[in-house]
C-alpha cells in the first residue's frame, strides 16, 4: 500500500526531521535550545512569546509534532500554554525550567506535560524527546480504531513506522481515523458535528462527538465516577469501533476536568455562601447548574444522582461527556456540555423538560467534556468560572476545549463575570419552564451543583472553565466579581443538591443567570471569541457568536455559535435538545425566540427576576 | 606560526583558568562543541545574548530593589529566576550560584540580602564578561593568523 510504503520511508527517517516548536522568553536559552535541537536533526521553529506560539499552532496543528516550552514566561504561564496545547491540539508538550522543584514538576504532570526538563538542557536529553511523539501516536492509533487499519505503525518496532513523526503519516493516519470516526459517528448517528471539521480529522484520534461523549458520561454516571472503569464504560456505551483504550484516555481527561471543576466549584460555593441572595443565587446557580450539571451528571453521586439519574444519562451525560467536555480534540460538538444532562435527564423533578432544555447545547458541545473545562476552569476560576459550564469549549474556542461545543460553554464561563455563570449559556437551556422561579432557582442551584460537580465541586470547575484563556482573563477580572456570585450560587446549589432537583428547576434559574451572564459575557465573550479562542476549537461551526456580539440576547449566537451549544435550549422546555444541537446558531435562535416570547432572554418565566437574562448574556 | 602557537597557548591558559576558577563549567564546553561550520560563531552569539540579557535583568532588579515604596519581590524573583536559567545555560557557574542565594533572599523578602546579591551578581558578571571577551578576541586572532582553536581540556 502506498501508505505503508510511505510509512516505512518515514520510519527510517524519523526522528530526523521531527518538527519542534520551542518557546522560551530567554533569548540565550532559546538560541541554545534551537541549536541543540538542530544538532539532533530536528526541524525547529522558535518563538519567545507563548501567544505567538499558540497562534502558530492554531493556524495549523499539523505543522508540528512536539512543543517544548519554558515554564516562566511573561505573557503567559507555561502551564497554561501546556494545557491549551494539549486540549486544542493534542500535541505532546515538554516543559523546560531552571527550577526543578518537585511541586513544579508535579504541576507539569497534572497539566499534561509529557516530560519536564531542567535547564541547562543537555543534548542527550533532547535526543530522546521524539519518543513522546511516537508514544502519543501509538496510543491514539490504538484508541481510534482497533488499529487494524493502522497496522503499519504497529508493525514497526519502536512504533516509528507509524510515521509518527511524519506529517505525511499523520495525515494518513488521520485520514484513517477520520474514516473511522466517521463510521463511529454514523453509528452514533446524527452527530454530525463530529468529524465535520476536516482539520480535526487529521488527528489520529477518536473524535468524541457530543453523542459519544454523552454516552460516555451516561455510562460513567451509571457506574459512579469512582467505579467507572474503561471496560465497563465501554460495555455500557456499546459503540462499535470504540476501544477500551479510547475510553480509558477519555476517562482520564474527563477526570482531570472534573477535578478542576471541583476546585472551582468549591470556590464558587464559598462565594455563593457569601452572596446569599436567593434569587440571584438561583440564577447564578442556575447557570452554574448548567455547568455543574455536567459534572454532576457525569456521575456525581453526590448530587442527587438520582435526580440526575432520572435524566436519561445519555442525554445529559452524554452531553457532558461529549468530547467537548473532554476537550477531545476534534470534538465537534460543541455543546456537549453537560448541560444536556440537566435537561434531559428527565428529572424526576417537576420539569424534566426544563432540564433538558438546559442542555441543549450539549449535543454537540461536548462541552463539558470535562476535560477542556478543567483547563478553562482554572481560568474561569478567576472569573468565577461559572461559565465553566462547560468549560465547554464555548468560551474559548481557543482555549481549551477543542470541542466546539465548548465554545458555548466557554463563553459562558468566560463571562463568568456574570454571576450567572458561564453556565448561562447552558443555563439558558435550563430555562425550561422556569415557572417556578423560586423552585428553579433552588433547583438550579442544586442542579447546578449537582451537575457540575460531581463532587459537588463542579461549580468551581465551571468557573475555571474559562476557556478563553487570554481573553477571559481580562473578562475574568470583571467577571470575577460576578462569577463569585455565581460561584456562590453554584456552591449553594451544590449543597442543595438533588433534592431540589425535583423541581424543574433550575433550568430557569440557570437560564436567567445565563442571560445575565451572557450579557456580560457577551462583551467579554466577544472579546475572547475574537481573539484566538475561536480558533482552535473545533467547533464545527464557526462561532457565530463572535460576531453576534453576544448580544446578550443570547448568548446564543455567541455561545451557541459554535456548535450550537446547547445552552440555549432553554426554550425548549420539554424539548429535548436535539443531540446535535448542531450549531450554536440553532441554540441562539432558540434562545432568541424564547426571549422574544418572554420578552426576556430565553430564560422563560424564570426571567422574571431581575435577572432578565438578557443582560447576562 | 609562532604567533599562532603563542596565541593558542594563551587561549588554552585562559580557558583553563576560567574553568578552574569556577567561572565556567562543562556547559560552556558543550557550547563550544556545538560550534561547527554551520554555526561558526555560535559561542560568541550565545555569549553576547547572555550579556545583553544579563544587563537587562540586572537593571530590572536594581530598579525594583530601589523602590522606596515597597519592593516587588515577585518581580525581582522572576528576574533572578531568568538569570539563573540563562547563566546555567551558558555555563556561568558563579553567576548561577549567586542567583540561588539571591532567590532565597527574595523569598524571605530581605531587601538588604537582595541588594548584596545584586552587587555580587553584577561583579561576577563583569568579571566573566571581560574574561570571555578576551577569550573571544584570542580566538579571532588565532583564526585570523590561520590557526585553529585548540579544544578545551
Amino acid at each position: 500500500m502506498t501508505v505503508e510504503r510511505i510509512v516505512s520511508e518515514r520510519k527510517d527517517q524519523f526522528p530526523v526531521g521531527m518538527r519542534v516548536l520551542a518557546v522560551d522568553d530567554d533569548p540565550t536559552c532559546l538560541l541554545l535550545l534551537e541549536t541543540l535541537l538542530r544538532r539532533c536533526q530536528y526541524h525547529v521553529t522558535t518563538t519567545s512569546q507563548a501567544i505567538t506560539a499558540l497562534k502558530m499552532l492554531r493556524e495549523n496543528k499539523n505543522k508540528f509534532d512536539l512543543v517544548i516550552s519554558d515554564v516562566h514566561m511573561p505573557d503567559m504561564d507555561g502551564f497554561k500554554l501546556l494545557e491549551l496545547v494539549g486540549l486544542e491540539m493534542d500535541l505532546p508538550v515538554i516543559m523546560l525550567s531552571a527550577n526543578g522543584d518537585t511541586k513544579l514538576v508535579m504541576k507539569g504532570i497534572t497539566h499534561g506535560a509529557c516530560d519536564y526538563l531542567l535547564k541547562p538542557v543537555r543534548i542527550e536529553e533532547l535526543k530522546n524527546i521524539w519518543q513522546h511523539v511516537v508514544r502519543r501516536k501509538k496510543f491514539d492509533r490504538k484508541d481510534r480504531n482497533n488499529s487494524d487499519s493502522q497496522d503499519k505503525p504497529h508493525a514497526d518496532s519502536g512504533g516509528e513506522a507509524a510515521g509518527i513523526g511524519n506529517a505525511d503519516n499523520n495525515v494518513k493516519v488521520n485520514k484513517k481515523r477520520k474514516d473511522q470516526n466517521e463510521d463511529e459517528d454514523e453509528d452514533r448517528d446524527e452527530d454530525g458535528h463530529d468529524n465535520d471539521d476536516p482539520s480535526t480529522q487529521k488527528k489520529p484520534r477518536v473524535v468524541w462527538s457530543v453523542e459519544l461523549h454523552r454516552k460516555f458520561v451516561a455510562a460513567v454516571n451509571q457506574l459512579g465516577i469512582d467505579k467507572a472503569v474503561p471496560k465497563r464504560i465501554l460495555e455500557l456505551m456499546n459503540v462499535e469501533k470504540l476501544t477500551r483504550e479510547n475510553v480509558a484516555s477519555h476517562l482520564q481527561k474527563f477526570r482531570l476536568y472534573l477535578k478542576r471543576i471541583s476546585c472551582v466549584a468549591n470556590q464558587q460555593a464559598n462565594m455563593v455562601a457569601a452572596l446569599g441572595t436567593a434569587d440571584s443565587s438561583y440564577l447564578r446557580m442556575g447557570s452554574l447548574n448548567g455547568l455543574g450539571n455536567f459534572h454532576a451528571l457525569a456521575g456525581t453521586d453526590q448530587f442527587h444522582n438520582a435526580a440526575f439519574r432520572s435524566f436519561p444519562p445519555s442525554g445529559v451525560l452524554g452531553r457532558l461527556n461529549t468530547p467537548a467536555g473532554l476537550g477531545i480534540r476534534g470534538l465537534p460538538s460543541p455543546g456537549t456540555i453537560p448541560l444536556g444532562h440537566v435537561q434531559n435527564s428527565g428529572h424526576s423533578s417537576n420539569d424534566p423538560s426544563k432540564l433538558q432544555s438546559f442542555i441543549p447545547g450539549n449535543h454537540n458541545a461536548n462541552i463539558l467534556q470535562g476535560m477542556p473545562m478543567s483547563l478553562e476552569l482554572d481560568q474561569l476560576q478567576n472569573n468565577k468560572g461559572v461559565s465553566h459550564i462547560g468549560e465547554l469549549p464555548v468560551a474559548n474556542s481557543t482555549s481549551v476545549f477543542p470541542v466546539p461545543g465548548s465554545l458555548m460553554d466557554a463563553r459562558i464561563t468566560g463571562f463568568s463575570n456574570n454571576p450567572i455563570l458561564g453556565v448561562t449559556s447552558n443555563s439558558l437551556m435550563l430555562e425550561g419552564s422556569s415557572q417556578q422561579t423560586a423552585l428553579h432557582a433552588r433547583n438550579l442551584r442544586d442542579g447546578v451543583s449537582a451537575i457540575g460537580f460531581q463532587n459537588g465541586n463542579t461549580l468551581s470547575d465551571f468557573a475555571s472553565i474559562d476557556p478563553v484563556s487570554h481573553q477571559l482573563r481580562d473578562s475574568k477580572a470583571d467577571l470575577q466579581g460576578q462569577a463569585a456570585s455565581i460561584n456562590c450560587n453554584a456552591g449553594q446549589i451544590m449543597t442543595r443538591v438533588p433534592q431540589e432537583w425535583n423541581s424543574s428547576i433550575p433550568a430557569n434559574g440557570a437560564m436567567i443567570q445565563l442571560d445575565q451572564c451572557l450579557d456580560q459575557n457577551n462583551s467579554i465573550f466577544h472579546r475572547t471569541m475574537d481573539s484566538d479562542s475561536m480558533g482552535p476549537l473545533n467547533f464545527g461551526d464557526p462561532l457565530s457568536i463572535k460576531h453576534s456580539e453576544a448580544n446578550n440576547s443570547a448568548m446564543e449566537p455567541s455561545v451557541i455559535g459554535k456548535e450550537g451549544y446547547l445552552m440555549y435550549q432553554s426554550r425548549t422546555q420539554g424539548n429535548h435538545i436535539p443531540d446535535n444541537i448542531g450549531s450554536l446558531e440553532d441554540l441562539a435562535s432558540a434562545m432568541m425566540k424564547q426571549d422574544q416570547d418572554n420578552g426576556k432572554p430565553t430564560y422563560g418565566s424564570f426571567g422574571h427576576n431581575s435577572y432578565s437574562h438578557r443582560t447576562c448574556i | 606560526m609562532d604567533v599562532v602557537n603563542q596565541l593558542q597557548r594563551q587561549f588554552i591558559d585562559n580557558s583553563a583558568s576560567l574553568h578552574r576558577e569556577g567561572f565556567l563549567d562543562d556547559q560552556f564546553t558543550q557550547l563550544q562543541k556545538l560550534q561547527d561550520e554551520n554555526s561558526p560563531d555560535f559561542v560568541v552569539e550565545v555569549a553576547s545574548l547572555f550579556f545583553e540579557d544579563c544587563e537587562k535583568l540586572i537593571n530590572n532588579m536594581s530598579r525594583a530593589l530601589e523602590q522606596q515604596q515597597g519592593v516587588d519581590f515577585k518581580q525581582v524573583d522572576a528576574s533572578v529566576h531568568q538569570l539563573k536559567g540563562s547563566s546555567s545555560s551558558i555555563g556561568a557557574v558563579r553567576v548561577k550560584n549567586i542567583c540561588v542565594a539571591f532567590r532565597s533572599f527574595c523569598e524571605a523578602q530581605n531587601r538588604e540580602g537582595c541588594l548584596r546579591c545584586l552587587q555580587q551578581v553584577t561583579h561576577e558578571y563583569s568579571l566573566l564578561k571581560n574574561k570571555l571577551q578576551t577569550l573571544f578576541r584570542l580566538e579571532k586572532q588565532i583564526l585570523a593568523a590561520g590557526g585553529s582553536i585548540p579544544g578545551v581540556e
